[in-house]
This record gives structure tokens, C-alpha cells and sequence, in this order.
């Protein structure tokens, strides 16, 4: 036989046989997919645990004041790059004692860069593990921390600011947050 | 379908139908009885299928699917369907609107109208024509002219290209079909479906599928085309949605458009059990004789639940191919069907015809035949298993290192 008949005649049995070896190798491999475990989490509906324990504790949600630890040195309001943070302290002319009647935080605007929890003394600012702020309205998203006038905090003599407890769950925040 | 339309009969008004003076009504009533449950049979398979679909798409690639509508989902083709029907039916501006509106009732009635010879179980068959295989090929061309019409009068370049693509390909892939079902036909000496599954047997030895090398052949050829010949992955070219935007149905929206992925997936049943009646039995019952499946009307449901498990699972095969292999060129769809397909199916003719004078079906040399080739499917199907299980300890590993969670989570176990 003329050896280049032979060969094409070989290469069409073996061009064959590769066609139908590599398709059930192929349908071997997506079969095995049938049996491994989905990749998806389905967010919100069914999480292994919730999400708030899957969150490191560094996470930077929107922010929180616990007003009963706030010293009202306004350097979270300075600090902050976008002038988001808004708060007025007014003092009572015949007892001096100062009060903080605002405490106004635009989260639609802030950028959670983390600068005014970083510089408060006494942590009563702070990033929390709640990120869901979906609202109808933006004005919504101006979250009002003072209902009504606060005295400000006094650190007690000796003790540690970092040992204010932290409640990374959002309590306050979500009972403000409207909507 | 004639008997039950007289047992039926007798059933509910306590006469028989030779002496009523409404047989003839009551016939045609039947008639449209008969063709209201096949459709109703057709378009809740195409639909429930295409939710299967997806969700077996899903996981294979690493997905959950649709879960949202109804419990896991099961809703989610009602859902599209309603969607569908409420949207705006536009005609493009400068089409042809005659052709453009009558393009779906041709795909639609070809495709329908194949369920008419269709099997389902041992009687149960709309219609067993004597020429059964012969009526669903010519019927089912009728949806070529159906894609070529809604291509042409779209007046759009996509749909104009995929039309030309289906017709090249549906008229080229034909000739395989047909011809690879010709051993089947010479076995069985009948083109009728019903006699088709009769001639052949409960257990896989006694299947057309092993009876020699040649209808192993022709099986996989037949297989092949009759994909070619549904739009189906690898071949779908006429919708390649990378290339053309939705092939002859860019224009479609609404209704008309919902008509012709219905057609396609019911066509998915069209396939799986046109495959499943020549080459792998049919209804037949393993170890029950004919007889006996005619007088119990519970075997004649166990054999109609036969004939699905094994549809269902070369649906599911035809399925997962889908989400296996990449599309094919234009080149070398033409060029797998004239120099692949066709010379092989050629040649398994010939030779299961001397295979039929050398080794008839019942002598003793044909049945160890039978039985040495049901043996090589079964190496080869565990061959398959034991490459799946091979890919699966490949990762399993590597994930649960990862993850830190069992890999194994199978396809029944619903996430």
C-alpha cells in the first residue's frame, strides 16, 4: 500500500478513537462536578453561620457612638476627610456643665477610612460589623446618635479608655438606622 | 389508540361502540383528547426541562441554580413562561410579517406532530404508523423550513446567517440520521416503533445497540446526528450566542419567540427517545414476556415508567454534553458529517447485513456475540465511573484543605 494512504487511513482510526476517548474523559470530569460541593454561598438566605461571626472583628462597618463614653473633643469631626461627622455641644451658663445636643453621622457619605475611630480616647466611636444600609431615602442614611442632651463622659481617675466595651453587633446603630 | 377509545367507551356509557350511533363522534373526540394530552405532556416536559437544566448546568459549573421561585426553584420555567407571555410582540419594521408570524407554528407543528408516533409504553402510542420512522424524519424536517423562514424574514444579518447555518446543517446531518437507523430497520423488518421495541428484548444483550460492532456504530453516529439535527450542543450553530446574537430567533420577543426554545427542548425528548426505542429497547421489561405484559394493565405502567427512566437518562447525557463540549466550526461540522459519519454508517450497513447472514439473531454464535459486546458496554460504562471517581479524589484533597468542609455533596442532596 502507498505509505501516505496508510498513514491518513491511521490517522482517521486514530482521529476517532481521540474524538471519543476525550469526550468520556470530558464528560468524566463535569459528571465528577455533580458530586463536589457547590462553591456559592447563598447570601442572605441560607448562611452556614451568621454573617456577622464570619466578619473579622477588624471589619469596618458603618459607624457607631456609644454617646455615655463621649468626652466631646470634636477630634473625630476634625479628623474626618469628608466632613461627615457633625456635633455641637452646648453648656449650661449657670451649672458650666457641658452637653452634647448632636451627634450627626451622614453614612452615605462616609468613607469608613477608620481616622475618627483610630483618634477617639475613650473608643466611643467605632466601626461595627453592619454594612447593611439599604434605604429609600438618603436622608435615612443620616443617622442621629443624640436624642436628647447628653452630659459628657468624665474618664474615671486610674482606669483605662481602651477598656470601653465595644458592641461590634450594632445595637445602637440599628435601633437609629431608619427604614 | 383505537382499543382504549372502545374500552374507554364501554366504560363510561355501559354499550359497546359498534352499536352507538356516536362512534364516530366519540372517536373524533378521542382524537383530540389524545393530541390535548401529548401536548400537555410536551410542553410541561419542555418546560420542566429547561429548569432541570439549569440547575444540572449550575452544578456542574460549581453553581446552586435557580432557587428562588417555589421550593428549590421548581417554579422557575412558570415563571419565565408568564414572563414571556407578557412581554410586547414586536415585528421588526422592515420584515416580512406574513413569514415572520407564521415561522413558529412550522417549528412548532413539525416538532409536535413527531410525538404522534412516539411510543410511550407497551400499547400506549398516539398513532403506530407501519411507517413510524419514516413519518417522524419527514416530519420533523418541517422545522427547518420553520428556521429558515423566521430567518429570512426577520430582515436581520444574524438571524439571515443562522438560518443558512441550520439549513446546511439540518439537511447535511439527515443523511446520517436516516442511514444509521437502516440496520435497525433491516433487524426488525418494520419501520413501526412498536414493532421495533418488540423485536428486541428486556436485557441489554438482547438490545440492537450490542448485537455487533456495526450497531454499536451506527448507535453513537445516530446519537451524534440526531443532535445535530436538534440544535444541541456541540452543533448549535444556527443560535451560536457568542457569534451570532440568537442565531434565527434574534428578532423573535414574547410568545413567538417562547415557541421556539420550547420546540427545541421538546425535541430533546423527540431525540432521547427516538434513541431509546431503536438501540436501547424501548419499554421492554426484563425477564416478562409480550403476553404477560398485556394482560396486566400494572406491567404496561411499569413499562411505560421503563421507557422513561431511560429516556430521562439520555436526556441527562445529551444535557451534560451540552455543558462538556465547546462548539463546533462550520468546517468541521460539515466535514465530521461527509467524512466521519456518513462512509462509517455506509459501511455498518453492509456489514451488519452480512453480520445478519453470518450470525442470525437466535443461533448460539450470535447470542455470545451479543453477550461478548453488552460486556463491553459494561467495561466501558465502568471505565467512565471509574474515570469520575478518579477526577473527584484528584481535588478532594486540595478543597477540603482549602475549605476546611467535606467535599462530597451529590447531586440528590439539594443545597
Amino acid at each position: 500500500m502507498v505509505p501516505v494512504l496508510e498513514a491518513a487511513i491511521k490517522q482517521y482510526f486514530k482521529n476517532i478513537y481521540h474524538s471519543l476517548y476525550s469526550i468520556t474523559e470530558g464528560m468524566a470530569v463535569t459528571m465528577s462536578y455533580m458530586f463536589r460541593r457547590p462553591a456559592t454561598i447563598q447570601y442572605p438566605n441560607k448562611l452556614e453561620k451568621p454573617l456577622e461571626n464570619q466578619l473579622s472583628d477588624r471589619f469596618r462597618g458603618i459607624l457607631q457612638v456609644d454617646i455615655n463614653y463621649c468626652i466631646g473633643c470634636r477630634i473625630c469631626e476634625n479628623t474626618c476627610p469628608i466632613d461627615c461627622i457633625a456635633i455641637t455641644i452646648e453648656k449650661n451658663k449657670e451649672t458650666k456643665e457641658r452637653f452634647l445636643t448632636r451627634f450627626d453621622i451622614d453614612i452615605s457619605k462616609c468613607m469608613y477610612c477608620g481616622l475618627c475611630s483610630e483618634n477617639c480616647s475613650t473608643s466611643a466611636i467605632y466601626h461595627t460589623k453592619v454594612f447593611n444600609g439599604i434605604n429609600r431615602d438618603i436622608e435615612n442614611l443620616i443617622i442621629r446618635f443624640v436624642d436628647k442632651p447628653t452630659a459628657l463622659y468624665k474618664l474615671p481617675k486610674g482606669s483605662d479608655p481602651m477598656e470601653t466595651p465595644k458592641d461590634h453587633y450594632g445595637a445602637i446603630l440599628v435601633r437609629k438606622m431608619k427604614g | 389508540m383505537k382499543d382504549y377509545a372502545d374500552i374507554l367507551f364501554e366504560y363510561l356509557f355501559k354499550t359497546s361502540i359498534e352499536s352507538s350511533p356516536f362512534s364516530l363522534a366519540w372517536y373524533i373526540l378521542f382524537i383530540f383528547l389524545v393530541a390535548g394530552v401529548l401536548l400537555f405532556f410536551a410542553a410541561n416536559f419542555a418546560g420542566i426541562t429547561s429548569f432541570i437544566e439549569r440547575r444540572i448546568a449550575a452544578r456542574i459549573q460549581s453553581r446552586v441554580g435557580p432557587n428562588v421561585v417555589g421550593p428549590q426553584g421548581v417554579l422557575q420555567w412558570v415563571a419565565d413562561g408568564i414572563k414571556l407571555l407578557l412581554k410586547e410582540d414586536l415585528i421588526p419594521g422592515r420584515a416580512d410579517r406574513f413569514l415572520f408570524r407564521a415561522a413558529p407554528y412550522f417549528v412548532f407543528s413539525g416538532l409536535f406532530a413527531a410525538f404522534v408516533a412516539l411510543p410511550f409504553g407497551y400499547g400506549i402510542v398516539a398513532a403506530d404508523l407501519n411507517i413510524g420512522i419514516y413519518y417522524i424524519f419527514a416530519i420533523t424536517s418541517l422545522v427547518v423550513v420553520g428556521i429558515i423562514m423566521g430567518g429570512w424574514s426577520s430582515n436581520s444579518k444574524w438571524a439571515m446567517f443562522g438560518a443558512f447555518r441550520s439549513a446546511a446543517q439540518i439537511i447535511s446531518y439527515e443523511i446520517p440520521t436516516a442511514l444509521s437507523l437502516i440496520p435497525v430497520i433491516m433487524l426488525t423488518g418494520s419501520l413501526s416503533t412498536q414493532d421495533i421495541i418488540i423485536a428486541q428484548g428486556g436485557m441489554p444483550w438482547d438490545w440492537y445497540i450490542f448485537h455487533s460492532p456495526f450497531t454499536l456504530a451506527c448507535f453513537i453516529i445516530f446519537f451524534i446526528s440526531a443532535l445535530a439535527e436538534g440544535n444541541r450542543i456541540p452543533f448549535d450553530l444556527p443560535e451560536a450566542e457568542s457569534e451570532l446574537v440568537s442565531g434565527y430567533n434574534t428578532e423573535y420577543s414574547g410568545f413567538r419567540f417562547l415557541v421556539f426554545p420550547m420546540a427545541e427542548w421538546a425535541n430533546l425528548w423527540v431525540i432521547s427517545a427516538m434513541v431509546t426505542l431503536t438501540y436501547l429497547g424501548g419499554w421492554q421489561i426484563p425477564f416478562v414476556s409480550l403476553e404477560t405484559i398485556s394482560g396486566s394493565p400494572f406491567l404496561i405502567l411499569i413499562s411505560v415508567g421503563i421507557f422513561f427512566v431511560k429516556t430521562s437518562i439520555v436526556v441527562f447525557i445529551v444535557i451534560q454534553l451540552r455543558w462538556t463540549l465547546p462548539r463546533v466550526r462550520v468546517d468541521q461540522m460539515t466535514l465530521l458529517c461527509w467524512t466521519y459519519l456518513v462512509p462509517i454508517s455506509l459501511v455498518a450497513i453492509v456489514g451488519t447485513m452480512v453480520w445478519m447472514l453470518v450470525f442470525p439473531w437466535d443461533g448460539t454464535p450470535g447470542l455470545l456475540i451479543r453477550l461478548l459486546m453488552s460486556g463491553i458496554g459494561a467495561a466501558a460504562c465502568l471505565f467512565y465511573i471509574k474515570r469520575i471517581r478518579f477526577n473527584y479524589l484528584n481535588d478532594k484533597l486540595l478543597f477540603e484543605r482549602l475549605k476546611g468542609k467535606p467535599s462530597w455533596y451529590p447531586f440528590w442532596r439539594l443545597p
